[in-house]
């Protein structure tokens, strides 16, 4: 198993399973799925690794190995969608026959899918993928991570240290003709660490990773720094006072704050709700909806990031997409499906959880450029309000815009000054105006260390974000403290 | 049949060196269909299966699972997950349960429906009655996200290496959908939904339905409000929500860790005491009943809270022999391993109709949505984005949206100020109408 990495997605199906590529055309271009305006198979086999210490101890080691085919159909604006855990020839076509007879229910709108065009990017080859990397290696750092984070702070009373390394090997075929597989490797490092001083306890975590070989995490030991992160933020947090209630200025930091843009302009450029028109942007390309300090992309081919990808879930190459540009909606995420109906370029963000899921829109790494402000002169700025460094999840409702993040760590802003750390407080606002709202953009964009991911329609996929330092004037603050 | 293979698993596990194994297999099978503005937009068939594997070698243990049933595949996952056991630590209170303890005779729960299937046609005729009704139910209802039905057959079946093995068999059958309301520029989605063991029990369509499309109506025209601390009614969707959390602090695994705020709390008042929370998991065809947990062990009723007081963790073996304490046969199975779920988890109802609660208020928040991720289990802290209504003098007076809830859990479970009669069995957690004394609400 561990040579996976070094294999070619195409001869690794054809010689454990017997599916080879004229298999797979066979199973295309025959009548089983002939009538469909587009149609593909997905192949993939995951390996999964998962170690965990606690109390000092690795007491949990896992191992998972997860396969199977998805065959889909398209026909106008219906999907039909079979999967299935044995790859075989025989399931493949029983599979290729459910997805199909959707296009029997339906007359086929005749617009035929445009074949992929480019060619697939080398983001994340790796001479040894963390899957392959020895057992007694991570151990050690497992034992390491935990040590550090201990010997960080009396008050650190426990530690969870957890490593997950994966490979993902894809093969797709689609009705186009265009055949491409994609070797993904994946890690994380995650730490928590319990602090408690007088009968109060707190929680901090720290962690990262990406498409990226072990010895990431060995590079100028950061491993050490993620220890160290999360003892800080739990110890810091034992003397937090309530968050403040109300709306007010918000500056966040650079980094995983990122996730601002995730929720609140993302999700809601994602082809599929504008093709519906169930988004808060629906119908509002090339107007104005952010302030004009505020470019926002997507960019599934930065290297070796968690959210990156060669080509996406449906063989699109993936690219770079411009979503805003100083202020003005220009573009929009795309699978084929919405591609095609809109009319529009497929833009590399078809994306999957697994064979058991057809593809839909999905972000890769969203991040804001760096602007000119100089971070600190931008907390000057604030009078009053709150700087917001780390965050916990977030979540947005479409079709209202209205979006949620939870900071993690934050501090009050007093005259210009970072003082208090304060309690954990959900961050709420509005998406199409919450940017227009921007009113300074630092020169330090950070890409988050690593962690993301996005759940969409029960759907779990790995992703990035980035930001620079920025002000943002009347967020709505959802502390305690009246 | 699987069965047979599921022990010749342990069996290997046995051979290869490990002094004890368990073991569970999902064998499902999955239909959905989702249409939108009455075409039918995505069909989905699936099969699976997954077998997870866990494995000891003294005190020490390792888990693997796999998807692929063949044979090499098979042995491959049992000598991996036996040398993992190998490297892990030596652990005083790993192991499988004792073996007097696992369930002798399976209680049927009545939890498979076993009537013939239906055409995938009549079911995409489900999935267009219940959207058309939302769409055909209101003139503001412009749009969807769709109607789904669905549907799901699963077995389970569950062995050690002492040579026990049990399974149980479950169907599960659903709808949903989500409209979406426009006027005058806004627009406001909302969805509702119905599922249930048996076929037949899935409530009707067209109401179904209709009340989606009240709940997307009756958003329209949101705004948001001042900040200040308000009594909060919670509805019985997102009083739910709160149980969840609840359970989570009191699990096993977030106690030893000492990341729960229900730590030492056991015997001690926690609650107001209008509140009991019983975890019940042998109700006849109940959405989260199971005769036996994920060790094995017979299931039963567990109440968690009496009248206010903490009365009992959810633990599963290991989590209770760290404790000191007996299991309460509440282990889950995941690939990774053991960890702790809830079954059929309810606050149970008291006397006031929703309306009585709400009348009680004369300045507040209806709460119909919760969103975000803002509850720390480790301090109980708790903020998180709220849609609903505001309460004027008794009465559901206007929508209110971008507006956060925050209190404490500890505290807000102290000042519970009413609860409702009306408990349902939507989902495998329930609660009825909640009300909640005072909490911040966010906003202007």
């Amino acid at each position: 198993m561990t040579e996976l990495a070094r294999t070619r997605p195409e001869s690794f199906f054809a010689d454990r399973f017997n599916v080879t590529r004229s298999l797979l055309e066979r199973i295309l271009g025959s009548n089983l799925l002939g009538l469909a305006d587009d149609a593909d198979i997905y192949l993939e086999y995951r390996v999964n690794e998962e170690l965990q210490l606690e109390e000092g101890m690795v007491k949990k080691a896992s191992r998972h190995v997860s396969q199977g085919a998805g065959v889909r159909a398209l026909s106008g604006t219906r999907t039909g969608y079979a999967h299935t855990d044995e790859i075989s020839l025989q399931n493949l076509e029983e599979a290729a026959r459910q997805a199909r007879a959707i296009a029997d229910r339906a007359s086929t709108s005749g617009v035929v899918a445009v074949p992929s065009r480019g060619r697939p990017h080398d983001l994340y080859t790796l001479t040894e993928p963390p899957f392959a990397t020895d057992l007694a290696k991570k151990l050690d750092l497992l034992r390491k991570v935990d040590g550090a984070a201990r010997a960080a702070d009396p008050r650190v009373t426990q530690v969870i240290v957890s490593l997950t390394s994966e490979e993902v090997v894809t093969l797709i075929a689609t009705a186009s003709g265009w055949t491409v597989g994609d070797v993904r490797p994946l890690t994380r490092l995650n730490v928590s660490a319990i602090a408690e001083e007088r009968g109060k306890r707190e929680i901090g975590a720290h962690g990262g990773g990406g498409r990226v070989a072990f010895d990431f995490f060995l590079e100028d030991e950061r491993w050490r720094r993620f220890a160290r992160e999360a003892a800080r933020q739990a110890v810091l947090k034992l003397r937090a006072v309530d968050a403040p209630a109300g709306t007010m200025t918000v500056v966040l930091g650079p980094g995983w704050p990122g996730i601002l843009l995730h929720e609140a302009v993302g999700h809601g450029l994602e082809g599929d709700f504008n093709r519906k028109g169930t988004s808060a942007f629906a119908g509002r390309m090339g107007q104005k909806v952010a302030s004009e300090l505020v470019t926002v992309m997507d960019d599934g081919t930065l290297p070796n990031r968690r959210g990156s990808l060669n080509v996406d879930d449906e063989g699109t190459p993936t690219g770079r997409t411009v979503l805003i540009e100083k202020g003005i909606l220009v573009g929009y995420m795309q699978d084929r499906l919405n591609a095609r109906l809109m009319g529009m370029a497929a833009t590399g963000n078809g994306r999957r959880e697994s064979y058991a899921y057809p593809p839909m829109p999905r972000m890769t790494n969203t991040f804001m450029p760096a602007g000119e402000d100089d971070p600190e002169d931008i907390i000057k700025s604030v009078k009053r309000g709150l700087y917001a460094v780390s965050f916990g999840g977030g979540q947005v409702d479409i079709t209202s815009g209205k979006f949620v993040f939870s900071a993690s760590e934050a501090y009050l802003v007093e005259d210009g000054r970072v003082t208090s750390p304060v309690k954990g407080a959900t961050l709420i606002g509005n998406g199409p105006e919450a940017l227009t709202r921007v009113v300074r953009v630092g020169r330090d964009l950070k890409l988050d260390e690593g962690v993301g991911t996005c759940g969409k329609e029960g759907q779990s996929v790995p992703v990035g974000v980035g930001l620079p330092t920025i002000r943002i004037d009347d967020l709505t603050v959802g502390g305690t403290a009246v | 049949m699987k069965q047979e293979l599921l022990v010749s698993v342990l069996t290997r596990a046995v051979a290869k060196g490990a002094t004890a194994a368990d073991g569970y297999l999902i064998e499902e099978s999955a239909f959905s269909a989702v249409v939108r503005l009455g075409d039918l937009e995505t069909v989905t068939h699936a099969r699976d299966a997954r077998l997870s594997l866990r494995v000891f070698a003294g005190r020490a243990s390792a888990a693997a699972s796999t998807s692929d049933l063949s044979r090499e595949s098979l042995e491959r996952v049992v000598d991996e997950a036996t040398s993992l056991a190998k490297v892990t630590a030596e652990d005083p209170h790993a192991g499988l349960p004792d073996a007097q303890d696992l369930i002798r005779g399976v209680p049927d729960l009545d939890l498979a429906d076993t009537s013939p299937d239906e055409t995938p046609e009549a079911k995409i005729e489900v999935a267009r009655r219940c959207e058309a009704a939302a769409l055909e139910s209101d003139p503001c209802i412009t749009n969807s996200e769709g109607a789904e039905y669905y549907d799901r057959r699963a077995r389970y079946v569950y062995a050690t290496s002492h040579g026990f093995a049990r399974g149980y068999a479950t169907t599960t059958f659903g709808i949903s959908v989500s409209p979406v309301a426009a006027r005058n520029g806004e627009m406001q989605r909302d969805s509702w939904y119905s599922t249930a063991r048996k076929r037949a029990r899935v409530e009707d369509p067209v109401a179904v339905g209709r009340t989606a499309a009240a709940r997307a109506v009756r958003r329209l025209g949101a705004r948001k409000v001042k900040t200040g601390e308000v009594p909060v009614v919670f509805d019985p969707e997102t009083a739910a929500s709160l149980l969840r959390s609840i359970a989570g602090a009191a699990s096993g695994p977030s106690l030893y860790r000492r990341a729960s705020f229900l730590l030492d709390r056991l015997g001690t008042k926690v609650a107001a005491p209008a509140v009991t929370i019983v975890d019940d998991a042998l109700i006849a065809a109940g959405l989260g009943s199971r005769p036996f947990d994920g060790e094995g062990l017979p299931t039963a009723r567990t109440v968690l809270v009496r009248e206010g007081v903490l009365a009992s963790y959810l633990l599963d073996t290991y989590s209770a022999r760290k404790l000191g304490m007996a299991s309460t046969h509440h282990a889950a199975r995941d690939g990774s391993g053991v960890s702790v779920s809830t079954s059929n988890l309810m606050l149970l109802p008291g006397r006031a109709t929703p309306a009585e609660l709400i009348g009680s208020v004369r300045h507040g928040l209806y709460v119909t949505e919760l969103i975000g991720f803002g509850v720390n289990s480790v301090t109980g802290d708790y903020s998180r984005g709220a849609v609903g209504l505001w309460i004027e003098n008794g009465e559901l007076a206007y929508p209110v949206e971008e507006i956060t809830v925050a209190g404490n859990l500890l505290e807000m479970l102290q000042a519970v100020d009413g609860v409702g009669a009306d408990l349902v069995l939507r989902e495998r957690t329930a609660a009825p109408t909640l009300m909640i004394g005072r909490m911040v609400v966010a906003g202007n």
